[in-house]
């Protein structure tokens, strides 16, 4: 096999440094500063998040990848206030926010649709939590659901619809309320390969018009370098801020990308962070396998 | 096509063999019933008699134990005297289908025996106004407290522990108590029908409404809902179909109390025509008026089933329904 010679991912073009230095001169959105969530267990307390530091800039895309269990889900929950921290404080323009409200949104992977509400009415259904009458949540909520090119399912059940279709009812629900930032708890995780690719391309087109900065979770490491500005990846037991990664790969992405240096490049180095090389594996990861075919089987080997 | 098969675990069955399956479910007891009326030599313990013969204490048309009827005929073997005959026969007590049938009919064309008594109908329709008014008051405010049990830790807390001890006490215990309150007429078989259901319903209630997917309530949470608003715009939709679906089998509760609540006090209602038609060993009667409670629990359960798939339209599986 030829070894292929990638970049290192920390290379970036003129336009891409220019770009990070213009966009880490935005407003800051979302603040999170000495994060700390500790779980009381029967066998002892566990800490799920450890020391979590990070800013994220108006119209910013961040993804934030990591082994199952580094507590992902825990830190976008704390962040949407659906979870308490044990210590430190998550600023949202500046000022500390304390439990679940309508200016951050969230994308649960669960699609959470109100199942005895329309499309039309789950769209509504925050507007009219945050004040608007029925009238006027009504047209906005049209709005939305033709952004998401669901008019023709205004007022269908969720049941009625596909998962790819749910999940852009939800991304529209959560949009309508005009949160200042956008938490998606690994949205597509429940879809299959191409309707996701649809849905990637759909958030795209979404983020590059609206006015909203989304922090996104992932463990699909494609995913999160397709998608993101910069990549927080957590490290597991106790989740950390491994690294944060300005993803190189020039903007606005297009599918091509998924094969260019840039891109395998940062691929690599996820990998390793991720999926480091371990010396041995842990017992319960390993499995006992003897051949049971015999020797003079008419497929002696599958290789 | 694949041959269908009868028994596979968990596998839907073909709209015929469901129509099939559940005409059989009627037709098989029927099917026994009628294996003991018609066929002579099964059961039949005793003997109807058709002629007296020279018995002086048989009548025509008098049931008589086999054993006894068949020492008589020995005793009178060989005196020549005539003999007495009879047909075998089932007791009093085990009407034949077509008898029931025919009673279904006379049983809501016979006056009564006497002229302050009740026709059938009547006795019914005061049954159907106890069973609402007990079920209607106990989930008034069953419903609300099992919801909020279900969604306040407070609530469960605070009255789940008594309405736990509480359900065990047996409702039927309550009938003087309730008489001695209440008075005689039909307040106190409300009652009994209010106290049969009630315990149960509020924990019944109580958790389904633990059941609710809580990624919901989430949802509403980022969406801006705050307390009261959750509890209505989502808690009370998010369960509303199981709790319909509760209600329907706690009616059928509440139907197997009615009979215990009509003999409090005055004796009324469908008991109290059972009672009365027992009494005048008119069993037939018995068997229709048991069978009519059948229908009627049966009818009212389809009914509420069809209304609950209209009311419910978005459920995919019509949990409301099933």
């Amino acid at each position: 096999m030829t070894k292929i010679e990638l970049p290192s991912y920390l290379e970036q073009s003129d336009a891409v440094r220019d770009r990070f230095e213009r966009l880490k001169k935005r407003p800051v959105i979302l603040e999170v500063e000495n994060l700390y969530k500790e779980f009381d267990t029967p066998t002892g307390k566990v800490t799920a998040l450890k020391d979590i530091n990070f800013k994220t800039y108006k119209r910013e895309f961040v993804c934030v990848i990591g082994p199952s269990g580094c507590g992902k889900s825990t830190l976008v929950r704390t962040l949407a206030g659906l979870e308490t921290q044990s210590s430190g404080r998550v600023l949202l323009d500046g000022k500390e926010v304390q439990g679940p409200g309508p200016d951050r949104g969230m994308v649960f992977q669960g699609y959470t649709l109100f199942p005895w509400l329309t499309v039309k009415k789950n769209v509504m259904f925050g507007l009219q939590m945050t004040g608007h009458s029925r009238v006027t949540a009504e047209e906005e909520a049209f709005q939305w659901i033709d952004l998401v090119g669901l008019s023709k399912f205004a007022n269908s059940y969720p049941h009625q619809l596909s998962g790819g279709m749910k999940q852009r009812v939800a991304i529209a629900r959560a949009l309508a309320n005009q949160p200042r930032i956008l938490l998606m708890d690994e949205p597509f995780g429940a879809l299959d390969a191409q309707t996701r690719a649809k849905m990637q391309a759909y958030l795209m087109e979404i983020w590059k018009n609206i006015d909203i900065t989304i922090v996104f979770i992932t463990h699909d490491l494609d995913e999160a370098i397709y998608l993101a500005d910069r990549i927080l990846v957590l490290k597991a037991h106790p989740g950390e801020v491994q690294e944060v990664i300005e993803v190189p790969v020039p903007q606005p992405r297009n599918p091509d990308q998924f094969l260019s240096p840039e891109f395998l490049a940062t691929k690599k180095r996820l990998e390793d962070l991720i999926h480091p090389p371990k010396k041995e594996d842990a017992e319960e990861d390993r499995i006992n396998m003897v051949r049971m075919v015999p020797v003079d089987d008419e497929v002696e080997s599958v290789f | 096509m694949k041959q269908s098969k009868w028994f596979s675990v968990r596998t839907e069955l073909t709209q015929k063999q469901v129509v099939t399956l559940s005409v059989m479910s009627f037709i098989i007891p029927l099917l026994l019933w009628s294996l003991i009326s018609y066929v002579p030599f099964i059961w039949h313990p005793k003997m109807e008699i058709s002629e007296p013969g020279a018995v002086s204490y048989f009548n025509k048309g008098m049931l008589i134990d086999k054993e006894d009827f068949y020492r008589e005929v020995d005793n009178l073997e060989g005196t020549g005297k005539p003999l007495p005959k009879g047909d075998p026969a089932n007791p009093v007590y085990l009407p034949a289908p077509h008898e029931v049938a025919a009673a279904f009919y006379k049983a809501f064309t016979t006056p009564p025996k006497r002229q302050e008594e009740k026709w059938l109908h009547e006795s019914l329709w005061d049954s159907i106004q106890v069973i609402f008014w007990g079920f209607f008051l106990s989930s008034l405010v069953g419903v609300p407290l099992g919801i909020l049990a279900g969604t306040y830790s407070v609530a469960s807390k605070l009255y789940e522990p008594f309405i736990e001890f509480f359900r065990y006490l047996p409702a039927p215990a309550f009938g003087a108590l309730a008489v001695a309150i209440l008075g005689i007429h039909d307040a106190p078989k409300i009652a009994i029908i209010f106290i049969g259901t009630f315990f149960q319903q509020v924990l019944v209630i109580s958790n389904t409404t633990r059941r609710l997917d809580p990624s919901l309530l989430e949802a509403a949470l980022t969406l801006g809902a705050k307390n009261v608003t959750l509890l209505f715009r989502v808690v009370v939709p998010g369960i509303i179909t199981n709790v319909y679906k509760d209600l329907r089998i706690l009616l059928g509760w509440a139907w197997t109390y009615l009979i215990v609540a009509e003999l409090i006090g005055t004796s009324s209602g469908i008991t109290w025509f059972i009672t009365q038609q027992a009494r005048y060993k008119n069993f037939d009667n018995v068997f229709a008026a048991i069978i009519i409670i059948g229908i009627i629990g049966l009818t009212t359960d389809i009914l509420l089933a069809k209304l609950g798939k209209r009311l419910f339209r978005w459920e995919k599986n019509n949990a409301a329904t099933a």
